[in-house]
């Protein structure tokens, strides 16, 4: 009787043994890689405002507390988008012809809102309040980035779930002292892990890490 | 049961006399070269039509969801639950022969051990139905169930038992399809031998893994079938106690209780021999294999099936027991209307089937006449199911709160889609019996004298 498989048959065989393997270690990591990728949480990518506003100059170059335009972080769970009149604090003296800032003009004219593109979308199933946050020493640094630099605006965390636990599970890894959660390019004094463990006790933080706490 | 070591050839007793090894392998291997019978193109067909109903069932479910079984509040685990157990527990009787007989070296498992073993694969298969679509969206049953590094850095529950059964349950269909495959091996070799299409050739070949039975490779198969055995021994154990978990863990009356993990092993061997002689007796009868399964093989089995039976009827007893003793009105309560409740009925039908009808098994002449036993084994299938649905429902239907309680109707989906795991079952029994040698050709041919020239007496 002739033989039914070629000698090559072993070698494919066992080739194909590992190659199975390595290949499901291939697409599983490819699968884990692309869901963090900022393809899918839609990070570092400018986004397109109606207004080419700069936090790099304001915030930045002007040194304008984040608190003059976002009113209401230290208070409510929305940080709060300004009205047009609190641009014209401004603007209607400085740069009150600039073409750039035609928008502003034309919506403080008709009193119709400027209409921004949201940043930061978290979903709807998700509850989230900026105060409590600054008020435990979460810096707007850590969840925003370096605003001060940031000539276009953007998305600088991945705002997946991991994202929110790590800091949740352990806060003495982010926490910083209440005076410096509005500076940009702020340095533990030390070992943050031991200024942020004396700041968890301080603070009474606690590590709610409960569904409901944001899935209510 | 056991064999005496007096005897001249181990397990000789096991096998018509005048077989040879080529005698052997002609009347296996010829089942599937030789004509197939018309009764298989019937019971396939009776089956694939089945399974066509399991297709409309599902498709349908996935259309409208759950909501078109009957599962309600206070019932909110039903049919698929029932189901689910019922047939793994079928499964664990494969797995008992094949590893918990052959490490205590029974030879009557040589010639039931291949289709036991391919009983539990496919009812492993039917079982994860349930639970998969019970999940509503079955696609995102693997992002539900299984523990990998997500984005959202959540594990599964580790503390739930449900979470210990999709480990038990998928640890136990992938050994058993490993050790039915690799016993599988030798036999595939012979069929690649015998077999005449140049595409059947080259599939029994590529799956038998270029085995040419040399000492080498015989000493190979030992010791992992050995190793095999070995570690499918504690999952006969441990895949049903996990299950019972499911119950017991939780604070329902009627489930939280110490005895369930034995008393569900026991009542899975008891239904998976039950379901081994359901499925042996027309086989043998059909395919003429009275020599390799003979009146002792089907005789030990019955014995099995009584032994087992008792273990559970003692459950059931202490059941009662318990509910009586506790002097906790909740368990007295479920006790008394499992007995006397809306599901009475269920209840007595399921202490006639287990506790009473396998009583006859304490007959020989029961035991070694096929059709008597065949009813006494459908009685069984039928009590084994009842069983679980009097557990599940009795439970569920009237616990602590008299304002939440309810009745369970399975509707005529649950059925339907109950009834099309048995053609499935069925149909992937009949491509078995058709493709791969239904008995262990290599196994069977260790009972004959010649197998036993030097006569060292310890042949696996």
């Amino acid at each position: 009787m002739s033989q039914i498989f070629p000698r090559s048959a072993n070698a494919i065989v066992r080739f194909s043994l590992v190659g199975v393997l390595l290949f499901g270690g291939l697409v599983a990591s490819i699968i884990g890689m692309s869901m963090r990728s900022d393809y899918v949480t839609g990070a570092n990518s400018n986004v397109d405002q109606p207004v080419q506003f700069s936090h790099l100059h304001h915030a930045g170059g002007m040194g304008i507390d984040c608190r003059y335009c976002h009113t209401s972080v230290e208070q409510a769970a929305s940080a709060n988008i300004p009205p047009t009149k609190t641009c014209m604090n401004c603007h209607s003296q400085i740069w009150a012809q600039s073409p750039y800032l035609e928008p502003v003009r034309a919506s403080w004219k008709t009193g119709e809102s400027l209409v921004w593109t949201r940043v930061h979308d978290l979903p709807d199933f998700v509850y989230f309040n900026h105060s409590i946050h600054v008020k435990k020493g979460m810096g707007c640094e850590t969840c925003h980035g370096r605003i001060d630099k940031m000539p276009g605006i953007q998305q600088k965390s991945s705002l997946q779930m991991e994202w929110c636990l790590d800091c949740h599970r352990n806060p003495e890894k982010f926490v910083r002292p209440r005076e410096a959660v509005f500076t940009m390019g702020y340095e533990p004094e030390g070992d943050q892990l031991e200024v942020g463990r004396k700041l968890v006790q301080e603070y009474k933080i606690q590590s709610l890490t409960t569904c409901s706490t944001c899935h209510r | 049961m056991l064999d005496h070591a007096k005897e001249e050839v181990p397990g000789a007793r096991y096998l018509a006399p005048g077989h040879n090894f080529g005698s052997i392998s002609d009347k296996i291997a010829g089942i599937i070269t030789g004509r197939t019978p018309f009764s298989w193109f019937i019971g396939f067909l009776i089956g694939f039509s089945v399974l066509q109903l399991l297709l409309v069932s599902i498709t349908y479910l996935l259309f409208k969801g759950t909501g078109i079984w009957g599962l309600n509040n206070p019932v909110g685990w039903g049919f698929a639950i029932i189901n689910f157990v019922w047939w793994i527990g079928i499964g664990h009787a494969g797995t008992l022969i094949s590893a918990i007989l052959m490490l205590f070296r029974q030879h009557w498992r040589t010639s039931i051990n291949r289709a036991a073993e391919a009983m539990t694969v496919f009812a492993v298969a039917c079982a994860a139905i349930f639970p998969i679509f019970h999940t509503g969206r079955p696609w995102l049953a693997a992002y539900w169930l299984l523990p990998y590094p997500n984005t959202m850095a959540l594990w599964p529950n580790f503390r739930s038992p449900l979470i210990w059964d999709v480990f038990a349950v998928s640890t136990y269909a992938t050994v058993s399809i490993v050790f039915w495959y690799v016993g599988l091996i030798p036999d595939l070799a012979t069929m690649r031998d015998r077999a005449k299409s140049p595409i059947a050739q080259r599939l029994y070949g590529l799956f038998a893994l270029g085995w040419r039975g040399s000492a080498l490779h015989w000493q190979r198969y030992e010791t992992a079938s050995l190793m095999l055995a070995g570690l499918s021994t504690p999952l006969v154990l441990s895949v049903h106690t996990v299950v019972s978990f499911d119950f017991a863990v939780s604070v329902i009356p009627g489930w939280h209780a110490t005895i369930f993990p034995p008393y569900f092993v026991a009542g899975a061997i008891y239904a998976g021999f039950a379901m081994v002689l359901t499925l042996m007796i027309p086989m043998r009868a059909i395919y003429g294999l009275h020599d390799f399964i003979t009146e002792r093989h089907i005789d030990n089995m019955a014995k099995v099936t009584l032994a087992t039976g008792l273990i559970v009827f003692y459950g059931y007893c202490m059941e009662a027991f318990f509910g009586w003793y506790s002097a906790n009105q909740f368990e007295q309560f479920m006790i008394t209307n499992r007995m006397n409740g809306p599901y009475a009925g269920y209840y007595w039908a399921l202490i006639f089937c287990n506790g009473v009808v396998p009583q006859l098994l304490w007959s020989k002449k029961i035991r070694t006449s096929v059709l008597p036993l065949f009813g006494v084994c459908m009685a069984v299938n039928v009590g084994m199911w009842l069983e679980r649905f009097v557990i599940v429902v009795t439970s569920l239907h009237r616990d602590y709160l008299p304002s939440s309680w309810g009745m369970y109707y399975p509707t005529v989906w649950d059925w339907s889609t109950f009834i099309g795991t048995m053609g499935l079952f069925l149909t992937l029994f009949y491509l078995f019996i058709r493709v791969l040698p239904m008995i262990s050709i290599f196994e069977v041919r260790t009972l004959t004298p010649a197998a036993h020239a030097k006569g060292d007496g310890h042949h696996g």
